[in-house]
């Protein structure tokens, strides 16, 4: 008991004193998964809505693969990323393995199909007959598509937590390809299990609360815009 | 003065899936008219509606849009921006009023207070300015509907497609779209076709009416028309059995009004005022006939008439008469026989003024 309070009582000095090391993680963390969860948000939507409008043979396999891939192990993925990148894989070259860069890389393959299946479920609970209203009103499909975006903003922002809920909260993959290496990819997920590991509870109890606080605080900001827009 | 039209459709095959859901050897819409698309649940007037907009490729056949094969994306895109589709459902977005009817005005790159002006005149004309601001997903039924109506002639197309437009409104607010459609489509002289199911809506606005199942145009011709010679039994039990009389109120004393129809007037009970246009349904069960006027007759309306046709239905006959205008009267087959008719015959045929059903018309 006298473990956590210590713990607790920790963690609150090292937040409120902007502990540098605490700060650069913290820092690191919301850089890499802000920036992950921007590259599924892009690549997402687009084929997600690309997925929904479309009609090709095969289109229900498809969509059962991004169901799938919804539930995606982080450890698989960044397996996966390892051996891409590994010094005698195909991208060895790069030269990545052990940089914020992997990381990004393997949180966007997390990310990516969990936002295109939100996204293609948003878009395809839109009225049948919106398309065409839209179509009629003069649209060009560019047109028609950007208003059906704009439409299902709701789930969309709410694929958007989802995303970067999913892989700020991440460790697998942030490990494997990331290293933890000390002010350069260690990130707040991966210092918790190092921390934990070594025993040190109280710099894992901080870091612990401040993964929940700024996860809290991007859904706060998101959940904000959301429900501005809500219809009245 | 050559008769532009607007659409002209020429052996169209249209196909959803494996399924021909249109097949039309011929159709035109003549411009500044008013056309109906009747014709019972699945019988394709949604696709047709869909086809003139350039929304649904035909197959095989031609459409021509102002005298122009409408064959290429590019044509059809030219149709999209010209035509504007009225749905069933209103379909608004999730924004305000004002930025659902400047939809249409921003695909086309406007100008901002080009846009501005367009929509407010929009808004004026449907009586809804107040709403501009409120969010279109707050709206009642019939409010919504006016937006998306004002969101379409906010375009000022060249032609309006418009399918049921009247669905799922309440009689009352049904009553005042229809006025505020009629009034908006005389003023601005846009051509418009619809998809409609009710007798009365038909009457009330289309001049010309084309009646579809199974994806084919069965019968087409005017609205009178229509109404007064079905082609066949199922036509006729689709739009009623009434005769369907055009006239102009010539005076009305205290609720019974004269009303003059081609050389006649007859007798109605209603409230419209001298010089209205109207429409007088008489149905057949309404109409009596004698050999002569010696009996006593309290009718109102009594007439010297032609037996044109005779037709057996069942037990009873249908008669077609002539009486300076057109009148359909049933009679039992013993009457039939006491009255001793045949084509050509003349008769005396009577109905009362509360036998007639005013409706205004505004053609």
């Amino acid at each position: 008991m006298e473990l956590i309070l210590e713990g607790i009582k920790k963690a609150f000095e090292l937040i409120v004193s902007l502990d540098p090391e605490v700060l650069g993680i913290t820092l690191l963390s919301l850089q890499v998964s802000g920036l992950a969860t921007f590259i599924s948000l892009v690549l997402g939507v687009s084929a997600g809505t690309v997925v929904a409008l479309a009609n090709f043979r095969g289109r229900k396999f498809v969509i059962s693969l991004i169901n799938t891939g919804m539930g995606l192990p982080p450890v698989v993925v960044g397996l996966f990323v390892t051996i891409m990148i590994w010094r005698n894989g195909p991208f060895g070259f790069l030269e990545i393995l052990y940089t914020p860069l992997a990381i990004i890389i393997a949180q966007a393959i997390i990310a990516t199909p969990i936002i295109m299946g939100i996204s293609l479920a948003a878009i395809q609970q839109l009225p049948e007959n919106l398309r065409l209203q839209i179509l009629s009103l003069g649209a060009t499909r560019l047109q028609m598509v950007w208003v059906l975006i704009k439409e299902a903003r709701l789930p969309l922002l709410a694929a958007v937590m989802a995303g970067f809920g999913g892989v700020i909260s991440e460790v697998g993959a942030s490990i494997m390809v990331g290293g933890n290496i000390k002010g350069y990819s260690r990130v707040l997920t991966t210092a918790t299990v190092m921390e934990t590991g070594k025993g040190n509870f109280d710099v894992a109890i901080a870091l612990g609360i401040i993964l929940l606080l700024l996860a809290f605080m991007v859904n706060l900001v998101l959940t904000q815009i959301q429900q501005r827009q809500r219809p009245r | 003065m050559k008769v532009e039209n607007i659409i002209k459709i020429e052996n169209l095959l249209v196909q959803r899936g494996d399924v021909t859901v249109l097949n039309i050897s011929e159709l035109t819409v003549e411009r500044g008219k008013i056309f109906a698309l009747i014709g019972p649940n699945g019988a394709g007037k949604s696709s047709l509606l869909l086809t003139m907009a350039g929304l649904l490729k035909p197959w095989q056949g031609q459409l021509y849009f102002q005298d122009m094969l409408i064959n290429s994306h590019v044509d059809r895109m030219m149709l999209r921006r010209n035509a504007a589709v009225v749905f069933q459902e209103p379909l608004l977005l999730s924004c305000s009023v004002h930025e659902n009817i400047a939809l249409g005005l921003k695909f086309r790159k406007g100008k901002k207070d080009e846009i501005k002006k367009r929509v407010g005149e929009s808004l004026d004309y449907f009586g809804i300015a107040q709403l501009e601001k409120r969010s279109a997903k707050s709206l009642s039924g019939g409010e919504a509907r006016r937006v998306s109506l004002a969101r379409a002639f906010a375009l000022k197309p060249q032609l309006i497609l418009l399918d049921e437009p009247f669905n799922s409104l309440d009689p009352p607010t049904r009553e005042a779209v229809i006025d505020d459609l009629q009034r908006i489509l005389k003023e601005t002289k846009i051509t418009a076709v619809m998809a409609l199911h009710d007798r009365e809506e038909t009457l009330r606005l289309a001049q010309d009416v084309a009646f579809m199942d199974s994806g084919k145009i069965v019968q087409s011709g005017t609205t009178a028309k229509i109404f007064n010679q079905p082609a066949d039994e199922f036509i006729a039990n689709f739009v009623g059995t009434e005769s369907v009389l055009e006239g102009t109120v010539k005076n009305n004393a205290n609720g019974l009004m004269e009303i003059s129809i081609n050389s006649k007037v007859i007798e109605a009970v209603g409230n419209s005022s001298a010089g209205q246009k109207v429409f007088c349904c008489v149905r057949p069960e309404n109409v009596t006939v004698s050999k002569d006027t010696q009996g006593k007759i309290s009718a109102r309306n009594v007439f010297e008439a032609k037996v044109q046709k005779i037709v057996r239905q069942g037990f009873f006959y249908k008669l077609v008469l002539d009486c300076g205008f057109s009148l359909t009267a049933y009679i039992t087959q013993p009457s039939c026989e006491d009255l001793q008719l045949e084509e050509g015959a003349s008769i005396i045929t009577s109905f009362k003024a509360t036998a007639v059903h005013v409706m205004r018309r505004e053609k």
